[in-house]
């Protein structure tokens, strides 16, 4: 599926986020470390899901005819997908799916919070719901770095981990390229590049309370915006959409 | 493990002008994060708009043994209710 | 009425306060039996709702459209919330939820034996949400009743959130009925499976209920296992023909006299069978519940570690 429009490609690419990340969550349903916690990750995992189908239900509104939500989901392959890296990495243990929250919170928000003053009506609609619940999921999951980052030996390890391997694909998310430099000089897109000093303070400050050490910078990992992805996304794909695939265009 | 947890009360009020009612318990860490998880589990379907987390274990209850002493003595003051005072016919409403 | 003479004091007014139709709480006094009996009953509900979440949980990552996603996510939240409301009942007769998941992981305690059949197709996911669900509510219901209080709370939270999950799965049922065949035969394989195992989750007729007689005296049960299937039947048996699926059930027939549906015999060698541990998903079932509350144990226990921490420092201050 070729998508020509740049505010649809944008409007996808934040879809394409939500979802993927929508997904990894769905996975810990049934698995949390205790029963209070499964419902408010579930919770956090319908916020994403919802705001996936958000962004596809315009971006289908932009491009019109037969294409809808679904579409987007369940009938592009890997390379058209242009979501995040981080959001798309294995679930892992408790802590790596927390650590990554917390840095994807700590940038959803702002971005958001940006967002909301885009030119384009919709988006901006999109994102002032989506800010109310990137303030709570980010409440959530700096609770979670204190918790775990200063709470047991063990704890403080899988996080310090966590935060180890999830750093180099934190790069992308401040990551500007050609698409969104025009979108921003037209008042749509968010100049994610002018977050990071925003973001950095967030994490700095949460992470030091939580007696973790902020990463050092090695570099960053894209790929995600072209459809250059890690293996794991094709897995994701190849469950999410079995039931398109194996019996294409019926109702269900 | 989870017994290191400690166990809430959450009382919820759904809409302006009612009370916060007992809704259940639920396990947490500390009155904070006990709110938030009350958000996530009692709250689902926009059920509140204020919440109150206490800690079970804060709060004093009187006993069924009490009942006698505390409840009886309030059983004989029908004066203080409005169906002991008869209206005169005539009046429907007062 | 010689039978409450034999009832010491305690006992006898307890029983007449049952009889009154007064609920029994927390604090109150009430015979060891009484409670023993509510935490056997509230904790295999409380379970059944956890396990639950396995056989439709299985199926989030692959729901067919993104709204399916959503509402399936939604419904299998619902179930972790009505299993958290459900131990919060029982945690209020003196036993701790921790207890209650050991019962649960050593066999002591049981759950819904259903949960133990897999989900294979979409149309699982539409069969458990009619027949399962309407299955529980129909139950569910009739406790709302029950005799004690935080039970009977939990019940009447859960059945007005429930009403939407038979409905979303009859829905799903029913947009497959108007699909393609190989859509109506996903959906009709889906009830032959589901059918059986949903009229034995009433659990074995009234004469042979283990249970059953002293849990009705106390009102703790409030209708019996026979009324509450026969109930069950005519709603599903109705609701089966309005979108053309098969009831699969050749001795099935409306009795005119009795105003019920005649059905055919269960198999109770294969509830047995089930209930004993070896209907196909058993073993997994429970080992998925062992295996997340065993990998969470590290983080429960650096709450733990935090909270006391915090605990000291405040001490310090103060």
């Amino acid at each position: 599926m070729k998508l020509n429009d740049p505010l649809t490609r944008y409007v996808v690419r934040l879809g394409d986020d939500a979802l993927i990340m929508g997904h990894r969550l769905s996975e810990w349903m049934s698995r949390a470390p205790f029963l209070e916690e499964d419902i408010a990750l579930s919770n956090v995992a319908l916020d994403f899901v919802g705001r996936a189908r958000l962004f596809y239900q315009y971006a289908a509104e932009l491009m019109g005819g037969e294409v809808t939500e679904d579409t987007f989901a369940y009938q592009r392959d890997v390379r058209d997908f242009t979501n995040l890296l981080l959001c798309e990495l294995p679930r892992g243990d408790f802590a790596f799916t927390l650590c990554r929250q917390f840095l994807y919170d700590a940038f959803s928000l702002p971005f958001t919070q940006a967002l909301c003053h885009s030119t384009d009506p919709q988006l901006a609609a999109i994102a002032a719901k989506a800010e109310k619940e990137s303030r709570y999921h980010l409440r959530r999951s700096s609770d979670w770095m204190l918790r775990l980052g200063d709470g047991t030996q063990e704890s403080h390890e899988r996080c310090q981990n966590a935060l180890e391997q999830l750093w180099i694909y934190t790069d992308e998310m401040f990551e500007c390229d050609d698409l969104v430099n025009d979108l921003v000089v037209a008042g749509v897109a968010v100049n994610t590049s002018s977050l990071r000093s925003t973001w950095l303070e967030t994490v700095t400050e949460t992470l030091r309370t939580a007696t973790l050490a902020v990463p050092e910078s090695q570099g960053g990992v894209t790929g995600g915006r072209v459809g250059i992805h890690t293996d794991d996304l094709g897995f994701i794909l190849a469950e999410m959409q079995f039931m398109q695939r194996a019996y294409p265009g019926l109702q269900w | 493990m989870s017994d290191q947890l400690q166990l809430y009360e959450v009382f919820i009020r759904s809409s302006r002008g009612l009370d916060h009612k007992h809704v259940g318990s639920l396990h947490a860490d500390d009155p904070h994060q006990a709110l938030e998880y009350a958000r996530d589990v009692y709250t689902r379907r926009g059920e509140g708009i204020s919440i109150w987390v206490v800690a079970s274990r804060d709060i004093t209850a009187s006993q069924e043994s009490d009942c006698e002493s505390f409840y009886d003595p309030l059983d004989d003051k029908p004066y203080r209710h409005a169906a002991m005072y008869e209206l005169p016919e005539g009046v429907d409403s007062l | 009425m010689s039978d409450n003479m034999s009832l010491v004091p305690n006992e006898q007014k307890f029983q007449s306060r049952i009889d009154a139709e007064e609920k029994v709480e927390p604090k109150d006094w009430m015979p060891e039996k009484y409670r023993q009996n509510l935490i056997r009953q509230i904790s295999q509900h409380a379970h059944s709702e956890v396990i639950g979440e396995q056989p439709e949980g299985n199926w989030i990552s692959r729901a067919p459209t993104l709204e399916r996603k959503a509402i399936l996510m939604a419904k299998v939240q619902d179930e972790a919330g009505h299993g958290l409301y459900l131990y919060a009942a029982a945690e209020t007769l003196g036993i701790t939820r921790d207890e209650l998941i050991d019962r649960l992981h050593t066999g002591a305690s049981k759950y819904a034996s259903i949960f133990n059949y897999p989900s294979l197709t979409w149309a699982d996911i539409g069969a458990i949400g009619w027949l399962v669900d309407s299955a529980a509510i129909v139950n569910q219901v009739s406790l709302q009743n029950t005799s004690y209080g935080p039970y009977a709370r939990a019940m009447v939270k859960i059945c007005k959130e429930e009403s939407f999950h038979q409905r979303q799965g009859y829905n799903i049922m029913m947009t497959l009925m108007q699909g393609a065949e190989l859509q109506r035969d996903m959906a009709q394989d889906a009830l032959n499976r589901w059918w059986w195992p949903s009229l034995m989750m009433f659990g074995p007729h009234d004469a042979e209920s283990a249970h059953s007689a002293q849990s009705m005296k106390w009102k703790i049960k409030r209708r019996s296992n026979d009324e509450l299937r026969q109930q069950f039947v005519d709603q599903a048996v109705q609701q089966a023909q309005a979108i053309g699926l098969v009831v699969p059930d050749p001795d099935l027939s409306w009795n005119e006299e009795r105003g019920h549906y005649d059905f055919g015999a269960i198999d109770w060698q294969e509830f047995q069978r089930v209930v004993s541990g070896n209907g196909p998903c058993n073993r997994q079932r429970l080992a998925h519940h062992v295996e997340a509350h065993t990998e969470g144990a590290w983080v429960r226990e650096a709450m733990a570690a935090f909270e006391a921490k915090r605990r000291t420092a405040r001490a310090e201050v103060a």
